[in-house]
């Protein structure tokens, strides 16, 4: 049995391979635009509602959380800036990542892991239509065409929850002219533009890690369940461990 | 047995291949599948692979497909590497999976055009034509716009024969493609398989239990057994063979007396 290191040293070489393989065939992109929008409509307008819900609370929870503290100490009229701060920068991108990973990562893993047990991957093969080009390309510049969306959209209605829970809340009582004018006062572009390549590269990555996952998988049905666990861990470990190192590169 | 005509037809400048093995050996892991396996297939022939169940016959298949590679030993179809793209996009090498292996999220037609749309060989009219006339070919025109979800097994078999169709192989090559087929839908196979060549002109290579289909259709008939070819002859040769295995395999014996099943007596 091969050890954890092997295995790990082995996914990663296949991920790069896979990546470079993929965008070794984007001068054959128009032929696939098709499947780019359907994979682009798969992932983010049937993700939408599920980011909305959670996003809202997560701006909500955290206007509730620092508005408390905050209250204490007079300083309820910074909620804006934090909780704008919080949600552009650092848990707008993450969350809807963890969501990607959960929801569509999943997905495609369970996909395309079918497709290769159930002899799909080798039929392609054998029509000599490269599994990457088919498959993983489409996939791939489809995250990259609508993360940055879906995590505009999350982190829009993060703000709109903490809005919502300092107007209502009343330990807190801040007015949303109050709340909104804090925000705009202390985010800047360099803050979304950073929100934004953070949710680039966590789309690439848990897209990368679902479909490298699915495309190695050997054996039967229950290879399949196995390997949507895998890629599911390994896309929500990915996302925590390159979040500490992207922050570290951006700041 | 009667003659299905259909009219797949194909660029002139394309002929059938031969296929060479050479000292193939494939193991898993410690555990050897195939042991030196030496074959030809000549251009245009009709090759037929027999054996019992786990004798590796898939496998080879798989290694002729240039889908696995080999531990030892070469397989070229007219030379070449069946593994390089290359080969592939020149020969139009097409395999048809016992299982059938279609695209589960197309319609039976997208999985049909699939190949020349994606290779771009001709316009779209053309493909549709191509679709349909194997389609017909395969008595499968009302399955058009189905999922292969909605197919029964036999439909799915006969689907994927269609798709090879569609490609105009060089090169054809069939997984157990009478399985789970009603005798009348396995004879039709079988003539499709012996007319094709006179169609298509193109090599094909059939793995198969189906003893009726290897010993009719079949130019020749390799018997592999435990990894190992035991003979490659005619159809005629191989039933005058005087191997008991081989014999044992092509007629097996219905022995209702045989001790052994009288363990399945239940203990009052």
């Amino acid at each position: 049995m091969k050890s954890i290191v092997t295995e790990t040293c082995d996914g990663i070489g296949s991920a790069i391979i896979l990546a470079w393989r993929a965008f070794a065939s984007l001068p054959t992109a128009p032929r696939i635009i098709k499947r780019v929008v359907e994979q682009a409509y798969l992932g983010s307008y049937t993700s939408l509602p599920i980011v909305g819900i959670l996003s809202f609370f997560i701006g909500a929870v955290l206007a509730l959380q620092a508005g408390i503290t905050m209250a204490d100490i007079s300083m309820q009229e910074m909620i804006g800036t934090l909780v704008g701060e919080s949600m552009t920068r650092e848990l707008g991108p993450v969350m809807v990542a963890i969501i990607l990973a959960g929801r569509v990562g999943s997905a495609t893993t369970a996909e395309l892991a079918s497709m290769k047990v159930y002899q799909e991957v080798d039929a392609l093969v054998t029509m000599n239509i490269p599994p990457e080009r088919f498959l993983v390309l489409p996939r791939l510049l489809a995250v990259l065409l609508f993360m940055p969306f879906l995590v505009t959209v999350g982190i829009v209605i993060g703000w709109i929850g903490g809005a919502v829970v300092c107007h209502y809340v009343q330990i807190i009582d801040v007015s949303p002219e109050i709340y909104f004018r804090s925000l705009r006062q202390y985010l800047s572009t360099t803050d979304f533009t950073h929100g934004l390549i953070k949710s680039e590269i966590f789309g690439f990555v848990v897209v990368l890690t679902a479909c490298n996952t699915g495309l190695r998988t050997r054996g039967g049905p229950r290879e399949i369940g196995a390997s949507v666990t895998r890629a599911v861990v390994i896309s929500l470990i990915l996302i925590l461990v390159l979040d500490f190192f992207v922050t570290k590169l951006l700041a | 047995m009667k003659t299905t005509t259909h009219h797949v037809a194909r660029s002139s400048d394309r002929q059938p291949v031969a296929v060479a093995v050479k000292g193939l050996a494939k193991n898993f892991g410690i555990q050897p599948v195939l042991t030196d396996i030496n074959l030809a297939v000549t251009p245009g022939e009709i090759f037929a692979i027999m054996g019992p169940s786990g004798s590796g016959k898939s496998v080879l298949l798989r290694q002729i497909a240039g889908l696995d590679l080999p531990t030892a030993g070469t397989v070229r179809v007219d030379g070449h590497d069946p593994a390089d793209p290359d080969t592939r996009d020149r020969y139009a090498l097409a395999l048809v999976f016992q299982a059938g292996a279609l695209f589960n999220s197309l319609t039976v037609y997208d999985n049909l055009a699939l190949y020349p749309l994606e290779h771009r060989l001709c316009p779209k009219p053309e493909i549709r034509d191509r679709v349909m006339r194997a389609l017909k070919v395969l008595s499968l025109e009302g399955a058009l716009h189905k999922f292969p979800s909605e197919l029964s097994g036999g439909m799915k078999k006969r689907v994927a024969v269609a798709r090879a169709l569609v490609m105009e192989p060089q090169l054809i090559l069939f997984d157990e493609p009478t399985s789970e087929l009603d005798p009348v839908m396995a004879a039709t196979i079988s003539e499709i398989i012996a007319t094709l060549r006179q169609h298509i002109s193109v090599t094909t290579v059939v793995v198969t239990h189906d003893r009726d289909l290897a010993l009719t259709i079949a130019d020749r008939v390799a018997i592999l057994m435990k990894g190992r070819l035991v003979s490659v002859s005619t159809p005629a040769a191989l039933r005058a063979l005087p191997d008991p295995a081989v014999q044992d395999f092509l007629n097996p014996k219905i022995d209702l007396q045989n001790p052994r099943f009288k363990h399945l007596e239940i203990s009052s």
